[in-house]
């Protein structure tokens, strides 16, 4: 499989990169490459094969379900580059 | 006298105990020597204030007599831990200005138990490269040249500024981590050792993660024992993260002293590539006549999955570093660019923080998991990754207890040299560590020789799950039939 000019625009807007105009061209050709890279994994035999879902055979852990740690929004919003009493601050999304 | 910068990492904590140097001493050794190197960029920032500060505690515990076990030891972080209050980049711009208020557990671990921090380690932005030239704070030099040319060198990567600043004597170990090869990659490339210890062993808790089915914590340092020494405070379970397993930690410095002597090594015949240089060929050899010479038993083993691998890696990866590089957004840390609305701010701040190789694998990342491909790409590649955790399987149960293979198909390349067009040229520099993360095994990468251009070559053990034991027993006898590797001249000072 491979990807045309418009596949790529739509798969940069979906992982939200806005590319220019003159590096679609370039961005098509390195993604094609890594495609035809992988095209090989077509010819294995999967059929009755389990997908690996954990790399470790392990149980889920759980913890109790309890409050063990918050009380520090400002911890939280120290590195945000806009923030007001605590909270993110994000251009307007509803008019 | 050896200069302090130079001790291994167990004889600074022998010459620590005995009082032979005060923590403040080793600790100054270190930030001189960083100042002086600056023109190999391992480090994207020093501490020295933290590390003389963390020596002088240092040195009050060796004085009452309550010395832990890394009491003193000088030590590089590599920069996709989490440190508090220390600006912590992973290599990106997008985290430009972060600095965490929380700590990394393996970097919590490693000062509860006494080291000193000497800063954050240059590295491939998000830990995604294998020269450590996608960094956005510049390129790594390897402290290595060929013999009689001065054109610089990669270090290998992602953990490039780590295994730099250990080869360059800039710290006594460093913290790593492998998603494909990083960890054993830098080591092979710098002649240093390098241990990815078995997934779950370290928690990843305050790592930025990469790819978090394959993401593992581990240290790069000059001898298998220092190694064994650092794994031994990295590891541990930690409730924090959920795939860090509960199990005891062994003594892994007892274990580098236990020789071959019974075990059966593999020599899978699947990884003798085509086109692999003589000399790696030799190498392995010779590493498989070392054990044997030592009482080991060595046959050849199949792996039949192996050249899958790495295409399954190539879908895997990118599509979890999809999913968690989505917190790049301009919106809880580091960089925002402004939109024309919400959407425009995410795609602004993304094109503008994100480098070229880090966009490359988002997007095919996104197109693998994206509707109508999800199964074709994504369901496939897990099945093949069962099918390649399988393989080791069946050769661990058929008596073998350890594998053997070169570490790299080459000794490092030069800065620029694989800058071709397809990164697929790139990637193959990962092709017998990459089946290690697929299987979530420990590999220990161990130099054993020089090629003609008098650079280092490592070979690989991989070994049973949570048996890191057996590697290090492995590494060493390795190491002590190899001799210790003569690191090179400080010519950048």
């Amino acid at each position: 499989m491979s990807v045309d000019e418009k596949t790529v625009r739509r798969i940069a807007h979906l992982a939200r990169i806005a590319v220019a105009d003159e590096d679609v061209a370039p961005l098509q050709g390195e993604l094609n490459a890594i495609l035809a890279f992988v095209e090989q994994l077509g010819a294995v035999d999967v059929a009755g094969v389990e997908p690996m879902t954990s790399v470790t055979p392990m149980r889920m852990k759980k913890r109790e379900d309890v409050v063990n740690d918050g009380g520090r929004a400002s911890d939280i919003v120290a590195n945000a580059p806009e923030t007001e009493d605590n909270y993110f601050l994000v251009p307007k999304v509803v008019e | 006298m050896t200069a302090l910068n130079e001790l291994t990492l167990a004889e600074a904590r022998d010459g620590l105990k005995a009082k032979d140097f005060s923590a403040r001493e080793i600790a100054q050794a270190h930030l001189d020597a960083i100042d002086r190197a600056k023109a190999l960029n391992a480090y994207i920032v020093a501490t020295p204030d933290r590390a003389l500060k963390m020596a002088d505690v240092s040195d009050q515990k060796i004085a009452k007599g309550e010395a832990r076990p890394l009491e003193g030891l000088p030590l590089g972080i590599k920069d996709l831990f989490a440190t508090q209050g220390v600006h912590t980049t992973a290599g990106s711009k997008i985290l430009e200005g972060f600095e965490p208020h929380y700590e990394s557990n393996v970097s919590a671990q490693l000062w509860r138990d006494g080291a000193v921090m000497l800063g954050k380690l240059n590295l491939d932005e998000f830990a995604m490269g294998s020269s450590n030239e996608t960094s956005a704070y510049g390129k790594t030099i390897s402290p290595w040249r060929r013999q009689g040319s001065d054109a610089p060198l990669v270090p290998g990567g992602s953990s490039g500024g780590s295994a730099a600043a250990v080869a360059a004597h800039l710290c006594l170990g460093a913290t790593a981590t492998d998603t494909g090869g990083s960890i054993r990659q830098p080591a092979a490339f710098t002649g240093t050792v390098g241990i990815k210890p078995t997934y779950g062993r370290c928690s990843r808790w305050g790592i930025i993660a990469y790819a978090s089915s394959l993401d593992q914590a581990g240290p790069i340092a000059r001898t298998v024992q220092d190694c064994a020494i650092l794994l031994g405070s990295m590891a541990g379970h930690d409730p924090r993260d959920t795939t860090s397993v509960d199990l005891p930690v062994p003594d892994f410095e007892a274990a580098i002293s236990r020789g071959v002597k019974g075990l059966t090594i593999g020599i899978p015949k699947e990884y003798r590539v085509e086109g692999m240089p003589a000399e790696i060929q030799r190498l392995w050899d010779q590493g498989a006549d070392w054990l044997r010479e030592a009482g080991a038993t060595v046959r050849e083993i199949s792996l039949p999955h192996t050249q899958y691998a790495l295409p399954a890696y190539y879908i895997v990866a990118p599509a979890e570093a999809s999913s968690n590089l989505a917190r790049y957004d301009g919106v809880r840390y580091g960089l925002r660019v402004p939109g024309k609305d919400i959407a425009g701010m995410y795609e602004n701040t993304r094109a503008a923080g994100f480098g070229r190789e880090v966009k490359r694998r988002i997007m095919i990342g996104t197109y693998v998991l994206s509707a109508g491909y999800y199964d074709a790409y994504y369901v496939r590649a897990q099945k093949i990754r069962t099918l390649i955790k399988r393989d080791f399987e069946a050769a661990y149960a058929s008596g073998i207890d350890a594998i053997l293979t070169p570490a790299t198909p080459s000794a490092a390349f030069g800065i620029g040299e694989m800058a071709s067009a397809d990164p697929v040229q790139m990637y193959l520099n990962d092709v017998f560590t990459v089946t290690v993360n697929m299987a979530g095994l420990p590999g220990i990468s161990v130099p054993a020789g020089l090629d003609a251009q008098g650079l280092p070559l490592g070979l690989q053990l991989i070994g049973r799950p949570f048996d890191e034991e057996t590697l290090f027993a492995a590494a060493q006898t390795i190491e002590n039939a190899a001799g210790r590797i003569s690191l090179p001249k400080a010519w950048w000072a």
